[in-house]
């Protein structure tokens, strides 16, 4: 006797995962070799998966629905010899050898996820041909792609696209590997418009088609919920203006009203740190690091760049920030670094005037916070009397799987008060 | 075109420079009256006597030195190391001198020497004649290091060292002397000192070699087109400074690429030629870079069997193109 693994098989050639539909057997059922134990469905085939031994059923490990990949265990078997033929307990030695083969056939079965395993010039190959790996079938080392595969592809003329009608990508454009698997869930069924002369097809570059599958990822997973608050800022804008040329006459650049923002939301986030989580399937992950995502607009694209360690900074070093990350986007010269690791978004979209706006959460992201345009309004004062005084509207979408209605509103009290607050004597620039 | 020897083209190309230009001269152990220990300068000495054809004492520091200092003087040295394997007593004469003299006297002298040594192994020579040495001297700009494989690249390869203005090791398989033969022209040519050499164009796996082992490989991929495997093969010919264009060029052919050397695999001129691949070549690899050389043990062994398993041979090159192709 012996325990052995039972391991999702290969069903056909690029078959790389299944799903197992249902158990045939239970745990302590008592099956021969190639009895069936289980139903699996690929996108390829339905099949049955057959017993590579005889005995019992010790644990299945996998439950029916589950998506595993080729090789993974699925549950384990103590096995008696492997020949089905019944023998006694004393032909210890005989089951031990049998050990030794079947863990040869486990290395073989190790090597079969080669399919996946793409060499620098498959890649470069398929994506300057736009070629889908995914319907290609590799003659290399355990189902490896080889470069000569792809060679005889494009040399045939008969290349597998994603999508038929795709526009043809530069390899510049294309996007990085990471979100090319998201990619086709936004791609757009292109089929259904029609094009009538003088229309104008623009082709989809990487950067927007990342911009359109995270938005579609974030909208599609993250049930948004939506709250605005408004904000007297009369002191903040009698305090900025008052230090603004002063300011850039000695930083030799502006000093703006988002430093403020970013300043009193990251303080309110302090206090209230679930808002600076992330919905992680079976648990929420509070972030200790604060770091802030700023939107930052080019003329057809957006860019999300972070400040790290935003808590960290002086409303001059935020501003800083603010303007280094601008200037990057602005030259083309943000790096990967620039673009990780934020746990909250501010977005400033009173830069082009907006009074009102309901932003899409940057995925991961349990919450986005839009600063409006200040505007002047008549207000009626704690007094009865009414003054003139500079509004601003503060919006805020949530993940409502994360956060609710409640602490969103106590978090939106807090950034308010500490805005309204803002005076020379208690806030300083530095 | 006469079929001769590697160890023939040799002699021929000593002959022919010395008498094309009367500065050229040979000096070396016993390289006048016996004619060389493998008989690589016969007959010299009868032709153009021992004013030209010096027989030295063991001495290598000084056979080089002295080389160097009738190099300064205008002379064509064409010195012999009777084994690479001896030539460490002179190394601080090639090295500190011979390859910097040039540099350090801003371009107003210079040693247009040629150093001859045969090395390599496969000859029951063990310890002391077996060695391969080139990586010592591939570090050093200023000096050239040729490893021809051919009776044809030999003759046009020592040829073009004489008339280097700067110094040239020029190193010769020992067993390829009588092993390798080769059809070689008999006019007056030369061939260009860092340039390498397609010996055979394939599209599968692409072998990267020098010196013997170019043989081995030859025999290997047609061995291996019988079975539809198609082998490119690159003669580096020239180790210092190496032809990096052919590299890269080589090397993205097929994307899969096998490195042979004869010498110890850590440190030898392979590994660099990996990194000339690994810096241009990325995106046009499909495979590991793979590297198939001598074991990092410090002598060839004088046991048979034992060098059997240290020396490259076609089999073990067979093995490892197959093994890249199927990958």
């Amino acid at each position: 006797m012996a325990t052995e693994k039972i391991t999702m098989p290969q069903l056909g050639e690029s078959v790389t995962e299944g799903t197992i539909s249902k158990w045939l057997v239970e745990v302590g059922d008592v099956v021969q070799k190639y009895d069936p134990i289980a139903e699996v469905t690929t996108d390829k085939v339905n099949a049955e998966v057959p017993s590579s031994f005889t005995g019992k059923i010790k644990e299945l490990t996998a439950s029916e629905g589950d998506t595993l990949e080729v090789g993974d265990l699925i549950g384990y078997i103590e096995s008696e010899a492997a020949d089905g033929a019944e023998e006694d307990e004393s032909s210890a030695e005989k089951a031990e050898e049998k050990t030794v083969e079947t863990d040869g056939l486990t290395a073989e079965a190790s090597d079969a996820p080669m399919k996946k395993r793409y060499s620098p010039a498959v890649l470069k190959l398929a994506q300057e041909n736009d070629i889908d790996l995914d319907q290609v079938n590799g003659s290399g080392k355990g189902g490896r792609i080889t470069r000569k595969d792809i060679m005889i592809i494009i040399e045939s003329g008969n290349v597998p696209k994603a999508e038929p009608r795709a526009e043809k990508k530069s390899a510049q454009e294309a996007p990085k590997t990471a979100a090319a698997a998201e990619e086709k869930k936004a791609a757009p069924q292109s089929a259904s418009i029609p094009v009538v002369p003088g229309d104008v097809e623009i082709p989809v570059s990487g950067v927007r088609r990342a911009i359109a599958t995270n938005m579609v990822r974030s909208k599609h997973e993250a049930p948004h919920a939506w709250t605005m608050v408004e904000v007297d800022v009369t002191n903040l804008v009698n305090y900025r203006n008052s230090v603004k040329n002063d300011f850039k006459s000695k930083e030799g650049y502006s000093l703006t009203f988002l430093p403020f923002f970013i300043k009193a939301t990251v303080e309110a986030l302090k206090e209230f740190p679930r808002i600076n989580s992330m919905w992680a399937g079976d648990k929420i992950i509070e972030k200790k690091d604060i770091n802030i995502s700023i939107a930052v607009a080019t003329d057809d694209a957006l860019y999300v760049p972070v400040i790290k360690n935003a808590d960290e900074k002086s409303i001059k070093g935020l501003g800083k920030s603010v303007n280094d990350l601008a200037k990057k986007v602005r030259e083309n010269r943000l790096s990967g670094d620039d673009m990780q690791g934020g746990t909250f978004t501010v977005n400033n979209t009173g830069s082009f005037g907006s009074i009102q706006s309901q932003p899409i959460i940057n995925y991961p992201q349990a919450a986005i916070l839009s600063v409006e345009s200040i505007v002047k309004r008549p207000v009626v004062m704690n007094n009865g009397m009414i003054a003139v005084r500079d509004m601003v509207n503060l919006c805020m979408s949530l993940d409502h799987r994360v956060l609710d209605g409640l602490i969103v509103g106590r978090f939106l009290a807090s950034v308010k008060d500490k805005l309204e607050k803002i005076t020379p004597e208690n806030t300083s620039i530095y | 075109m006469a079929v001769m020897s590697y160890i023939d083209a040799v002699t021929l190309a000593l002959k022919e420079e010395m008498a094309r230009d009367e500065n050229v001269f040979v000096l070396g152990e016993d390289v006048g009256v016996r004619g060389g220990v493998f008989r690589a300068t016969a007959g010299l000495i009868e032709e153009y006597g021992e004013h030209r054809v010096i027989d030295t004492p063991l001495t290598e520091s000084a056979i080089a030195g002295v080389g160097i200092g009738a190099a300064l003087y205008g002379m064509r040295p064409v010195v012999e190391m009777q084994f690479a394997d001896f030539i460490l007593p002179a190394v601080n004469q090639i090295i500190s001198e011979a390859a910097k003299i040039r540099y350090r006297s801003n371009n107003d002298w210079s040693v247009p020497m040629t150093i001859r040594a045969p090395y390599g192994g496969g000859v029951h020579g063990a310890l002391y004649h077996s060695q391969s040495i080139e990586a010592i001297f591939s570090n050093v700009p200023g000096l050239k290091v040729v490893m021809p494989s051919t009776p044809y690249d030999v003759k046009g390869l020592l040829k073009a060292s004489i008339r280097d203005n700067d110094p040239v090791l020029f190193l010769e398989h020992k067993r390829a002397y009588r092993l390798i033969k080769g059809e070689v022209p008999e006019d007056d040519y030369t061939l260009p000192i860092g340039k390498a050499d397609t010996k055979r164009d394939g599209d599968d796996v692409t072998v990267i070699t020098y010196g013997l082992a170019v043989h081995f490989a030859l025999q290997a991929a047609e061995k291996l087109e019988r079975e539809g495997i198609s082998t490119h093969i690159l003669d580096l010919r020239t180790v210092y400074p190496l032809d990096q264009k052919a590299i890269i060029e080589a090397a993205s052919k097929t994307g899969k690429v096998l490195l042979v050397t004869e010498d110890n695999k850590e440190g030898s001129i392979i590994g660099e030629v990996s990194a000339i691949i690994a810096e241009n070549c990325l995106f046009d690899l499909d495979a590991p870079i793979r590297r198939l050389a001598g074991p990092d043990i410090p002598a060839m062994p004088y046991s048979p069997p034992m060098e059997k398993f240290f020396m490259i041979n076609p089999e073990k090159i067979e093995h490892a193109i197959r093994e890249l192709a199927e990958f």
